[in-house]
């Protein structure tokens, strides 16, 4: 099977400087596409969680399992392709809203279940949560009002179930 | 004591004994801690990639882990060429290198380069020590990660502070690293499918590479062979893991491969990689490669299984443990009409030295030297048309006896680690050849050479070309030979003379074996025998770049003349 998809990736790295550039370096140069990158603290100090969005085919996943798994301050590697995870992103839209689009624009908030949390005279900032594809929805929605500004976290996920990504 | 007595004295307590390097502002604390030192030399190489390829051959010569030293800034990215060298072909190599110091880090200050940055893509790993404290453990994570699993080099980068500051010296007993463990666990169930699949193939070929050498699998890949009479074909760096003068060697396969090595490989049914990583220049065309056989993939490094070509049977391990494995599990075969078939092409395609008169000739050069040690030498090889007529004509019997830079085809390397080498092997005769072009990127190594009366014998190939630049040009772009002529030269004997090294030189070929002879009675300081090469002798067989055998070019070309 030779045909480019995502695949979602959890690396547990070292909490340590430099471990960032490790790994975006070593996906640079073996050309692996990064579509998002999401990292931060566990609730191990010591460590750090990254989970990356590739697309590349099968072959393409593997080599960046196996290169990723090479780097020494990187304590795991698990691969979300074939586990059942929950995943979630968050993306603040600064959409314009004047007062003839506020009221439709509350409703489609509403409905994906989004909140305003800053509101100007001219514009409404909102927060929503939800898979790649509900933050996708929102922001095609929102776009005839005029979105100003977006910023999106990258994805987040874990397996479902009990199962941890700490090996 | 101080960070860079700590740095010193974890080193000697870790069994290194020498270093390769060049001091500078910052290593100053560095090299006062080994003032006086009895127990770790250090060797003052004249240009840091000279230090970086020292410290390559005498790991590749010693199997021991190679150490080089460099200041910060410009000393420390003269070192990056040598670490790539090393990461290329897993050579294990520490390399330490001193940093402006932590409060001027980030400021553009007098000299310093962001090492740790730099290196990242050509290191295996590497280390920016902020804390004295960590330095004990960090020199022994770095040598344990440098020698085990797939080898290859390692940089710690050490601000002037740290070097200062004070510490509580305790030598470091363990290593264990969360994210490491380069322990694998053969899985035996690979091992009977292996077996199998090797018991029910008719045209198996081997094909091996620098991971036997590394892992001392000489014997078992040896024992192997004999008892299937599975035929053995080597990489560049895989030269010496079995003997090449075996009836089973058919050498070197791949671009300038022997013909029957490569005809072997293309019709196999069969082909069993072990320690090798089917590199662009053994492959050629990928879909043409090895197209009728199932392919069997014995490797350290699991990364590399299915890079580019994909496998049948994968067995992750250890080459030398794999192979003691499988070698009971395999059924004894004899002779078959296959590896009649080979021999014929051994013969019908055997390597044939050229004669032309009394003009010396490279492969002859080569020849004769391979005649004259028997393999008892340590050979090391520049890169270029020198490196290739010599994996085709030199006949390496052990490994260990043959370095030559494999990946990243480093022009430069060979005289610097002929130099490690004989450090690291002081009975051993050492052999470094090289073309004019080359020798000249690395020659100022020829003072500490002198300085520490190393007998290396230097065969230089002068052809007053950059040879396989001109090979390329005259076989694929119509003889437009742009930026390859080097005929302006210095007069290499007279040089070899004013480092206060012996320079020969050998114009005919019939001097060639009494210049060896003399070259052997020098025994305390380097020996350089020019050789005046016919200027456009090229390398066959050859196959070009991305193509397959059908495009093998055994001899010159009739059309080429």
């Amino acid at each position: 099977m030779r045909r480019p998809m995502q695949h979602t990736i959890t690396v547990l790295v070292e909490n340590k400087p430099g471990v960032l550039a490790r790994v975006s370096g070593l996906f640079a140069r073996r050309g692996f596409n990064i579509e998002s990158l999401a990292v931060s603290i566990t609730d191990d100090p010591t460590v750090s969680r990254m989970t990356i969005v590739v697309t590349g085919d099968d072959s393409t996943l593997d080599q960046i399992n196996k290169q990723t798994w090479k780097l020494i301050d990187v304590i795991n590697v698990v691969d979300y392709s074939e586990i059942p995870i929950v995943e979630r992103e968050l993306a603040l839209i600064k959409v314009s809203a004047n007062t003839d689009d506020r009221a439709a624009i509350m409703q489609i908030v509403d409905i994906f279940r989004a909140k305003i949390i800053d509101i100007s005279e001219s514009s409404f900032t909102i927060e929503v949560t939800g898979g790649i594809d509900k933050v996708d929805a929102i922001e095609e929605l929102l776009r005839p009002y005029g979105i100003m500004e977006v910023v999106r976290t990258g994805k987040i996920a874990m397996a479902r179930g009990s199962h941890t990504a700490m090996a | 004591m101080n960070g860079a007595n700590a740095l010193i004295q974890s080193l000697v307590d870790q069994g290194v004994n020498m270093v390769f390097g060049i001091p500078g502002g910052v290593m100053i604390p560095i090299y006062d801690a080994m003032y006086g030192r009895k127990d770790l030399k250090n060797m003052l190489m004249r240009h840091e990639q000279g230090a970086a390829h020292a410290a390559e051959g005498y790991s590749r010569a010693t199997g021991k882990v190679g150490v080089c030293f460099a200041t910060s800034g410009p000393g420390a990215t003269n070192l990056v060429t040598g670490l790539a060298n090393a990461h290329m072909d897993s050579i294990p190599m520490l390399a330490v290198t001193a940093q402006v110091r932590t409060t001027a880090l980030g400021k553009d200050s007098f000299q310093e380069a962001d090492i740790t940055g730099i290196t990242m893509p050509v290191t295996k790993h590497n280390y920016l020590v902020k804390d004295v404290n960590d330095l004990p453990r960090v020199v022994a994570e770095a040598l344990y990660i440098a020698r085990t699993g797939r080898p290859g080099p390692v940089l710690i980068d050490i601000p002037m502070d740290v070097s200062l500051a004070e510490i509580d010296y305790q030598p470091i007993k363990d290593v264990n690293i969360r994210g490491y463990s380069p322990r694998v666990d053969i899985d035996e169930s690979k091992i009977d499918e292996a077996a199998r699949v090797i018991d029910e193939s008719e045209r198996p070929v081997i094909y091996v590479g620098g991971g036997v050498v590394t892992s001392g699998a000489s014997e078992e890949l040896t024992r192997l062979s004999e008892k299937t009479h599975i035929l053995v074909a080597n990489t560049l760096l895989g030269k010496g893991a079995i003997d090449e003068n075996h009836p089973h060697s058919l050498g070197m396969l791949g671009m300038h491969g022997t013909a029957y090595a490569n005809h072997a490989v293309h019709e196999c049914d069969l082909l069993i990689a072990i320690g090798a990583r089917f590199d662009d220049r053994v492959t050629g065309k990928l879909a043409a490669f090895a197209r009728k056989a199932k392919v069997i993939h014995i490797d350290i490094d699991p990364a590399e299984i299915d890079k580019t070509v994909s496998v049948d049977v994968a067995v992750m391990g250890d080459c030398r443990e794999v192979l003691a494995k499988l070698v009971d599990k395999v059924k004894a075969r004899k002779e078959t009409d296959w590896n009649k078939q080979i021999m014929q092409w051994k013969s019908e395609y055997a390597l044939q030295c050229p004669a032309d008169g009394d003009v010396v000739l490279p492969q002859c050069v080569i020849a004769k030297l391979s005649e004259f040690t028997k393999g008892e030498a340590i050979v090391v090889t520049d890169v270029g048309q020198n490196q290739m007529f010599s994996a085709l004509f030199y006949k390496a019997v052990k490994p260990r006896r043959w370095l030559s830079s494999g990946g990243l085809g480093t022009m430069g390397y060979g005289f610097p680690a002929s130099i490690g080498a004989q450090v690291g092997c002081p009975d051993m005769p050492v052999f470094v050849i090289c073309g004019d072009g080359g020798f000249q990127m690395t020659l100022q190594e020829l003072a500490p050479a002198v300085e520490h009366k190393l007998p290396i014998k230097i065969v230089l190939l002068n052809n007053g070309y950059l040879g396989m630049v001109r090979q390329w040009q005259e076989l694929f772009w119509n003889k437009r030979y742009s930026g390859v002529d080097i005929s302006v030269q210095p007069d290499f004997k007279m040089l070899a003379e004013a480092y206060g090294a012996v320079g020969l030189r050998v114009t005919k070929a019939s001097e060639i074996g009494a210049a060896f002879e003399k070259a052997m009675e020098v025994n305390d300081r380097p020996t350089l025998i020019e050789f005046r090469t016919s200027p456009e002798e090229n390398v066959f067989p050859m196959i070009p770049a991305g193509q397959s055998i059908e495009e093998m070019m055994v001899n010159r070309p009739r059309s080429e003349g």
